[in-house]
């Protein structure tokens, strides 16, 4: 039981440091490939500026989210050897396809794409950054297809305690897929517009005045601003599939223990406890949850006590976590639609010399409460892992094995050391990383606008001014 | 489902995918193994310049080369899962210190150059460290799997000399590259470095190829018995030969117009893959020593064939697109910018 327990933890550890590189690079590709189209199409050097400037900190989560995630193949033989013995006829051919048809496409192509500007024509790099944007576009396809069909499973049949595919299209196309993988493609693309127009507002805070600086803030915001709505309508969307296939955890993430009647309030907050099966001091609003989840008052939600069997076990996931974490995201979708289309209120007002957008019409608290909202899309895409994740608990794949049913007999502790091996080394990472994407941000206050399209541009000014005398600045 | 040459396809698949995981290992071992390599010469470089154009060297092609590693990983994975798991779990710790070692090296690339100046050092340390670590690691593993995944004091002071022994290779294989790509005084460093290593090769494959027979009656037989010995032949014919040659080449380096440079890295390939061509040899059918054969090990046909059916679309672009970005960046290796 110990060994489960640390290997779930370990597990748990290595997915969430993987997953928030990947949530960066997915939408950041795009990015950069718009950056980088704006600039051939205007020519105005200032795309030409950002471009330079974020695929610094893709090369770098692109390097976080190559590491973490060769650990994380790993993970399946070393912790989990009883998935792929019972389900590894049908996950084996997903993640060989994920690394056939995407993680050979974008490390090869990422080469190129850095170091390749004053290498190849013009259109082979623009191709290249394409092929690497498409390519974690379909990684993260193949990996979310797998990840909802351990959601919701289909198409296969069990012989002797081990699944065999009957129907690889009923497997791919799993009725949770298209939800999931639209939501977590629209949160790779919130995370990386607060991220741009936070670090961009941190930058102005700074002083940082150039042109470019303010269209990075636009782009963040004006693109937060079109994805949070659809992101709050595909996570309501999401949710009523939940409903139909894993009703227990929506009943956790509601905290509903015992209401089946209809008329059932939305719960806000409040303290789910499991002793007594009661959510204490809840703040409710009537009818709420009923009108959310059958879009009518009447209408009748699942709730817990529904999956405790006669003899007491309990075969719905952890209340707390799942509760909470489900909050957590929300909340954090809610503060990015508040915040998005309240700059963009204000910007709309014509400044002075009659022209809209101007990013000084931002009042400061705005500009200030942007740059934490940089970590926001983080902080809602691990919750939102979360509340799946172990919303699935008792069950690795719904239904069909158990979590406990996988786990590898490697001694407790090695497990343990290895778990806090990884966690020594994440919390190190993670700290050189963010440290380095402000380092970068302040730096780049001393390059001079770009006026000309040269190799050099800038480098030696920058060297200059911040005393930096290193000789030769490879990959800068 | 359908036959190939008579052979019934829970014969056929599991050895086509015993042939398309052994290609990804080797394509692995001499990739990754001529960065891992370079990164374990850093420590020699003359000073911070050189350091910094030994990384430029590798620095486009260190992502696609270790990848090659999660593909072969994958294929043991998908195709040998039961293997998988039991090799896996026997290497728990081995696994994790190679994984901490690609993890350290493969981010200090970006940090070294992007971090504050006072840290380049550093970070430095930790690519050196990274790459040597994943080499130790890779090595001692190999050596366990070649005692039949037994852990006694006798097999951990075999597998001990396997990883040094890998570390050497490495560096070797890593010093042919920047003869390749690299000038002046780095070349000329290479050369030396070149010529340190091709011993510890030597000694490697020497020490596996006494060691695999004597452990193993089963690999004894097959290694010698007539007529197989005559068929078998030409790996160490071939392997002494090479190596003859490359120790000519690399006493006459280096030489004017920079002739012959691309030999001592073509040669190293080709001593690796002979190897490797012997380890294979020598452990088929089985996939886990001893224990577990490949046919016993597969999955279903059904899963098998559709990965096979992909595989054949996108391995050879795969290649295509990999034989593109060593055509981009051919030549002498130069500073690496983004701009
Ligand atoms: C939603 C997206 C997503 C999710 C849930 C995962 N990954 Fe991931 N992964 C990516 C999206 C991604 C990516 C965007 O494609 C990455 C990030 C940076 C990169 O290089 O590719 C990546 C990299 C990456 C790599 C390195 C590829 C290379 O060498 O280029 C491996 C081996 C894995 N992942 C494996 C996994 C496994 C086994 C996972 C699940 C248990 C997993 N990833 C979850
Ligand atoms: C990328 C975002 C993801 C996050 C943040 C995440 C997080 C988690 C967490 C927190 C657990 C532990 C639940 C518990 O034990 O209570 C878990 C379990 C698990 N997840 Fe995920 N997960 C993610 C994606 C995936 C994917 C893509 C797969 C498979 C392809 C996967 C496979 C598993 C497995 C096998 C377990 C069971 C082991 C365990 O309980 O720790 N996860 N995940
Ligand atoms: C504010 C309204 C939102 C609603 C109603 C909502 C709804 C949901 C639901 C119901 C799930 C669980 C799906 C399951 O049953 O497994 C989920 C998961 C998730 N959410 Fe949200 N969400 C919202 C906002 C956000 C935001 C703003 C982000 C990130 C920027 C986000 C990221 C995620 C992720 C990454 C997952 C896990 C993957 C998945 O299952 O799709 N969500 N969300």
């Amino acid at each position: 039981m110990e060994t489960l327990l640390l290997s779930r933890i370990q597990f748990a550890a290595n997915i969430s440091f993987h997953i928030l590189f990947p949530t960066i690079t997915i939408a950041l590709g795009w990015f950069l490939l718009f950056f980088k189209l704006r600039w051939q199409w205007t020519g105005d050097l200032k795309w030409m500026e950002a471009y330079r400037f974020w695929v610094k900190i893709f090369a770098l989560s692109f390097a976080m989210g190559v590491v973490s995630g060769i650990t994380m193949s790993f993970q399946f033989g070393t912790n989990w050897p009883g998935f792929m013995e019972t389900v590894g006829n049908i996950a084996g051919p997903l993640l060989a396809y994920e690394v056939m048809t995407a993680f050979f496409l974008e490390a090869v192509f990422i080469g190129i794409m850095l170091f390749g500007f004053s290498r190849v024509p013009n259109w082979l790099h623009t191709t290249a950054t394409f092929l690497v944007a498409f390519g974690t576009t379909m990684s993260t396809f193949w990996i979310i297809v797998l990840n909802s069909w351990m959601h919701t499973p289909q198409g296969f049949e069990m012989v002797d305690g081990v699944a065999f595919a009957t129907d690889w299209l009923a497997i791919i196309f799993n009725p949770s897929m298209p939800y999931r993988l639209a939501h977590m493609l629209l949160a790779s693309g919130l995370t990386v517009s607060f991220l741009i127009a936070g670090i961009a507002a941190f930058r102005y805070i700074l002083g940082d005045r150039k042109e470019t600086v303010r269209s990075q803030i636009r782009v963040g915001l004006t693109f937060g601003a079109l994805l949070i709505p659809i992101q709050i309508f595909m996570g309501d969307l999401h949710g009523l599939n939940t409903m139909e296939y894993q009703p227990a955890k929506v009943a956790a993430m509601e905290g509903n223990f015992s209401d089946t009647d209809g008329n059932t309030p939305l719960i806000l907050f409040g303290l789910p406890n499991e002793e007594t099966r009661t959510v204490d001091y809840a703040v409710k609003v009537p009818n709420m949850a009923s009108i959310i989840l059958t879009h009518s008052a009447e209408g009748s939600i699942p709730a817990l006590d529904e999956f405790v069997t006669e003899e007491g076990d309990v075969l719905h996931p952890p209340v707390n976590a799942v509760f909470w974490s489900f909050r957590v995201m929300v909340a954090t979708g809610m503060a990015m639609l508040l915040i998005s289309w309240g700059s963009l209120a204000f910007l709309w007002r014509r400044a002075d010399d009659g022209r809209r957008f101007a990013i000084r019409r931002l009042p400061k608290p705005l500009l200030y409460g942007l740059v934490p909202m940089a970590l926001s899309g983080w902080v809602a895409t691990l919750a939102g892992w979360y509340t799946t994740e172990i919303g699935r608990q008792p069950w690795l794949v719904n239904g069909v094995m158990t979590t406990e049913m996988a786990v590898a007999d490697v001694p407790a502790p090695m497990v343990l050391s290895t778990l806090i091996g990884y966690l020594v080394i994440y919390a190190a990472l993670l700290f050189a990383y963010i440290g380095v994407i402000l380092y970068l941000s302040i730096k780049a206050r001393h390059n001079e606008p770009l006026t000309e399209l040269t190799p050099s541009s800038g480098g030696a000014v920058v060297d200059a001014i911040s005393g930096n005398d290193r000789g030769i600045v490879p990959a800068e | 489902m359908i036959d190939l040459f008579g052979y019934p396809p829970d014969q056929w698949l599991p050895f086509v995918f015993a042939g398309l995981m052994g290609l990804s290992i080797l394509l692995y071992v001499v990739l990754d193994g001529y960065d891992l390599g370079v990164g374990i010469l850093t420590p020699l470089a003359d000073d911070g310049d050189q350091k910094d154009m030994m990384v430029a060297s590798i620095g486009p092609f260190w992502d696609a080369n270790e990848t090659w590693l999660v593909l072969a990983v994958g294929m043991l994975l998908v195709a040998f899962p039961a293997a998988h798991g039991l090799i896996l779990s026997t290497l728990y710790l081995p696994v994790f210190i190679l994984l901490v070692g690609l993890i350290l090296r493969g981010v200090s690339f970006e940090f070294r150059v992007k971090a504050r100046a006072k840290y380049k050092g550093l970070w430095n340390g930790l690519f050196f460290v990274g790459s040597l670590m994943a080499t130790l690691a890779q090595g001692f593993m190999l050596g366990l799997y070649i005692m039949g995944l037994q852990v006694t004091a006798l097999t951990l002071v075999f597998a001990t000399l396997c990883a040094l022994a890998l570390v050497v290779g490495y560096a070797f294989i890593g010093s042919t590259w920047l003869i390749l790509k690299g000038e002046a005084k780095l070349q000329a460093n290479a050369i030396r470095w070149a010529k340190n290593c091709i011993w510890g090769l030597v000694i490697g494959i020497g020490a596996i190829s006494l060691a695999s027979p004597i452990v193993s009656p089963r690999i004894f037989d097959k290694w010698f018995a007539f007529p197989e010995m005559l068929y078998l032949s030409p790996l160490p014919v071939l392997s002494l030969v090479l190596l003859a040659y490359l120790w000519r080449t690399l006493s006459q380096m280096p030489r004017p117009r920079d002739l012959d440079a691309w030999k001592p890295f073509v040669c190293a390939l080709g001593l690796f893959t002979l190897a490797f061509l012997g380890l294979a040899y020598s452990f088929y059918p089985y996939v886990v020593p001893e224990k577990l054969t490949i046919y016993e090990a597969a999955s279903a046909p059904e899963s098998l064939l559709i990965i096979l059916i992909g595989a054949c679309f996108v391995v050879p672009t795969i290649l295509a697109y990999t034989a593109l970005a060593y055509w981009v960046f051919r030549g002498k290796a130069k500073e690496l910018r983004y701009d």
